[in-house]
């Protein structure tokens, strides 16, 4: 078994400020927020009447000819996923079954996918006319719906929403016959899988692996959930100031849509096709916070400072060598001072140095789409030497005294490190350094 | 990434087991051996209209009898109580600590991880289907979402909604045992525990830990889930007869029977299970993961997937098709998959595809779901220990396409050194892992 470098050759994302890549950075720069009041369906009533929501896009414009019957088993997770996976593809070079079946440049055996994913929640009105049809006194009646209710149901119903759906498209699309995995961990969930993915590069297990995250929140169940774990902001108004990571005004979280993917690549197999490379995936490092109030991430923030501690230990580092850090920051108060207890802890005294730059302010929180959309920016800012400007950040909450980069910067940024947590406790982070040319060792 | 110089080898130093069979490894094994069914009528909710009356569910479970603080996990979802319980066994099998604050057991939390294949939990399934109706206009055929919105409002509790999250499983037994180091959770379907067991010893071989909890945790008997299985015809509809429902490999099979429960086995490096003196049950040697890559709603005609994944484990394991003394296969009981996995087992096996003993514990546990592969692995490690091979029960009426040796309805006495256990999930995600009797001179 080798243990190869592992680099990232390709970025594809959908969000809230656009549906490629290149649209959310220069979302980024300009700091404009994709926050806006709910398009997808009436939100009267709800605390929160705001959401992070991708543009409007028609599915079938985003796949080959030969799926676009199979769209038809396509929640919004999914699609999203599949409209990102061809942005990253398409990004690196590479040519699979879903760019060109005529000129397919990779070994379909040897490319992995690794997708995070969240519990979709189903298409209400969908399954409306089959619990209409099984009430007694207005109440659901599970005898009828066994009788009646279920036979309304579409037959292939299930397969739009098992999580690992998201991967199953894309495979198909791209051809991709390799290691499949699906990570389940809510907002950790595409830093995890962006983690093994590069693990199974690294061991050899494949050449190439596209990996990320994807989900919608945008829905009322999901939604009214994050209500209830006081995880989101009340508010009906102003939703450019609303989410503000790390600030002393901060209410609550924004919640919204979309979907991050990366190409992994080995360092061999990407200079053997000459490829672009965007930087090097080099630290890996997850932990558990372990907190008998499981929404919350626990106070000190421990679980999340050791997994800090071991993506930088991984990628042979000390704090001093970062030159930013994409923090997962959602502007849920208690949340982010226990996230900036784990980066004071983890960083010591750089962290009076190391720019921070939340994006949620921006983006909203995407669910397992977060930690994707992080690196997919991430690996951007190191591209291109500069830091944009975070947004909706006034004076530090209590607790919070990180140096947030309320103005852009330029210059070389040498290493990244991005992390997540999940309201259940696994935590995550990832190191990204610089590619210099040149810089062919083993 | 770190490299490091000398890879660890893996051993299984834990087990435990909520299924249908059983509560225990021991008495999940009795079942086994005495070709016992597990299924039975549902009692989780009122199926008697449905097109499936009958399941095979976790029976007299009490999560007291397990773990001292059970206000720690009061209001989780079904998977993470069963997940909570299996896991407390398995712990104290290999010596590890649970529910303090000082483990004494010699292993740093830092380095011990969690790796599950993990559903999802049931709905509040009063709260979701009265929001529907509340906000459901019937003539209009339209979503009225802000009444729906009020009743959601009303009706829903935080717990409830949190407990559902498939991660929670994990988070359960991060609080039970301590646990800090990597920490994931997976749901490739049917194949998720036995991914999540392969994941798990690739970190452990590569140093990312010395000890992961690894497993799997489902229970899809909930309304939402069986409607999806029976709308898919995926479920056999054998009412009258729930003990001969499912028939692995059988001519009459006409799909599977879907069980519950939780599975976790404790693995472990070599070096760590050495330190602490603890005994090995077994030594994991294999592990390979594919993507069919073909259809959203089916197999490969040929078991492309399946194949490779095979391959890769023996590849893994550096062994040979000739080495392996038993299979213990996916062997769902629905017409697709038993049709494949056969056709897949023949191009890997070749010559000894007849020879090699396949069997599926499916025809008595049912299928776990996400918690299937850890449960089947668990089987195989007891198949070495005894030198037992489990039966496929209700092979009643063989199939004439079909004619491997799937150890029809009895358990076999033989001698077993390695077995390899197959996963395959909907959608395409095929995962293989290959165990090996655990002897000295293995060294």
């Amino acid at each position: 078994m080798g243990s190869a470098r592992v680099v990232v050759t390709g970025l594809g994302a959908v969000s809230p400020l656009g549906l490629s890549a290149g649209q959310m950075w220069s979302g980024l720069c300009a700091g404009r927020c994709g926050i806006a009041r709910i398009r997808a369906f009436d939100p009267t009533g709800l605390p929160c009447e705001l959401a992070g929501e991708v543009p409007d896009y028609r599915i079938q414009d985003h796949v080959p000819k030969t799926h676009r019957k199979a769209t038809k088993l396509m929640c919004r997770d999914i699609e999203l996923a599949v409209i990102a996976a061809r942005d990253a593809i398409a990004d690196s070079g590479l040519v699979t079954k879903g760019i060109d079946p005529e000129h397919v440049n990779v070994d379909p055996t040897r490319m992995a996918i690794n997708v995070g994913a969240g519990m979709i929640g189903c298409d209400m009105t969908e399954l409306a006319p089959a619990v209409g049809a099984s009430t007694t006194d207005g109440r659901f009646d599970i005898g009828k719906w066994g009788r009646q209710g279920l036979d309304l149901v579409t037959p292939l119903w299930l397969l739009k929403y098992l999580p690992n759906m998201l991967a199953c498209h894309i495979s198909i699309i791209h051809d991709i016959q390799g290691p499949s995995n699906t990570i389940t961990c809510a907002e950790a969930s595409a830093h995890l899988a962006v983690g093994e993915a590069a693990q199974v590069v690294a061991r050899g297990d494949a050449d190439v692996a596209l990996t990320g995250g994807a989900e919608t929140k945008v829905h009322p169940l999901l939604l009214v959930r994050q209500f209830l774990l006081h995880r989101m902001a009340a508010y009906r108004d102003a939703p450019e100031t609303a989410c503000r990571p790390f600030d002393a005004d901060a209410r609550g979280s924004i919640f919204g849509e979309g979907a991050g993917m990366v190409v992994l690549e080995s360092l061999a197999h990407a200079r053997k096709r000459g490829a672009r490379i965007l930087a090097e995936l080099t630290g890996i490092g997850q932990s558990h916070s372990i907190n008998p109030v499981y929404e919350r991430l626990e106070p000190d923030g421990q679980g999340l400072q050791i997994a800090l501690e071991k993506a930088m230990e991984d990628a042979g580092i000390g704090p001093e060598e970062l030159d930013l850090v994409v923090p997962h920051g959602t502007g849920i108060p208690q949340d982010d001072r226990a996230e900036a207890t784990a980066i004071a802890a983890a960083l010591g005294p750089a962290v009076r140095k190391v720019p921070v730059w939340p994006t949620k302010s921006m983006l909203s929180t995407t669910g397992a789409a977060s930690g994707a959309l992080d690196l997919v920016a991430a690996v951007r800012a190191i591209t291109e030497g500069m830091i944009p400007a975070a947004r909706n950040f006034a004076r530090p909450a209590d607790g919070c005294d990180l140096n947030i980069a309320t103005t852009p910067r330029h210059g070389e940024i040498r290493h990244a490190l991005c992390c997540s947590y999940t309201h259940g406790g696994q935590t995550a982070a990832l190191v990204v350094k610089r590619f210099k040319e040149g810089d062919d060792r083993p | 990434m770190r490299t490091p110089k000398n890879y660890e080898r893996v051993v299984i130093t834990g087990m435990g087991i909520v299924c249908p069979l059983g509560n225990s490894v021991e008495a999940m094994w009795e079942g086994i051996l005495a070709g016992r069914s597990g299924a039975d009528r549902t009692t989780v909710f009122d199926t008697s209209t449905f097109p499936t009356t009958f399941d095979a569910e976790v029976k007299n479970y009490n999560l007291a009898e397990f773990v001292r603080d059970t206000g720690l996990h009061k209001g989780c979802s079904r998977g993470s109580g069963f997940a909570v319980g299996a896991a407390a066994q398995a712990c104290r099998q290999a010596g590890i600590d649970v529910e303090t604050g000082e483990p004494g057991d010699g292993i740093d939390r830092a380095r011990m991880g969690i790796y599950l294949g993990a559903g999802e939990g049931s709905l509040d399934n009063d709260g979701f289907f009265g929001c529907i109706i509340a906000g459901w206009n019937v003539q209009e055929e339209r979503m009225a979402w802000d009444r729906l919105i009020a009743s959601v409002l009303r009706q829903f509790n935080a717990t409830r909604e949190l407990e559902q999250e498939p991660n929670m499983a994990a988070a359960h037994i991060a609080l039970l045992t301590g646990a800090r180091g990597p920490a994931r959770s997976c749901l490739t379907a049917c194949a998720a525990s036995t991914q999540a067991v392969g994941e798990a010893m690739m970190l452990i071989r590569r140093g990312h830990a010395d000890v992961i909890i690894a497993g799997g945790a489902h229970s899809m008997i909930h309304p939402l889930g069986i409607t999806g299985f029976n709308r898919l015809t995926a479920l056999s509809t054998r009412n009258d007869s729930p003990k001969t429902a499912s028939r692995p490999f059988c001519a009459s099979r006409d799909g599977f029977l879907i069980g519950e429960g939780a599975a976790m086995l404790v693995l472990e490096s070599l070096s760590s299970a050495r330190r602490r003196g603890v005994k090995i049950l077994a030594e994991l040697v294999g592990y390979g993961s594919s993507s069919d890559a073909f259809r959203v709603t089916d197999m490969h005609e040929e078991g492309r997937g399946p194949v490779q994944a095979m391959r890769k484990a023996l590849a893994d394991a550096g062994l040979t098709y000739k080495d392996i003394d038993y299979v213990n296969t996916h062997g769902t009981s629905t017409q697709e998959n038993d049709h494949i996995e056969t056709l897949a087992i023949k191009t890997v096996f070749g010559e000894r595809a007849g020879q090699v003993p396949a069997s599926s514990i499916k025809s008595m546990m049912g299928h776990l779901i996400g918690a299937a592969g850890a449960a089947e692995l668990i089987t195989c490690v007891l198949a070495i220990r005894d030198n037992i091979v489990p039966p496929t029960i209700n092979l009643v009426d063989p199939d004439p396409k079909l004619d491997l040796d799937y150890v029809p309805n009895v358990a076999r006495r033989m001698p077993v050194n390695v077995a390899m256990n197959e996963s395959f999930g909907f959608g395409g995600q095929n995962n293989v892992v290959i165990v090996k009797r655990w002897e000295a001179e293995n060294l």
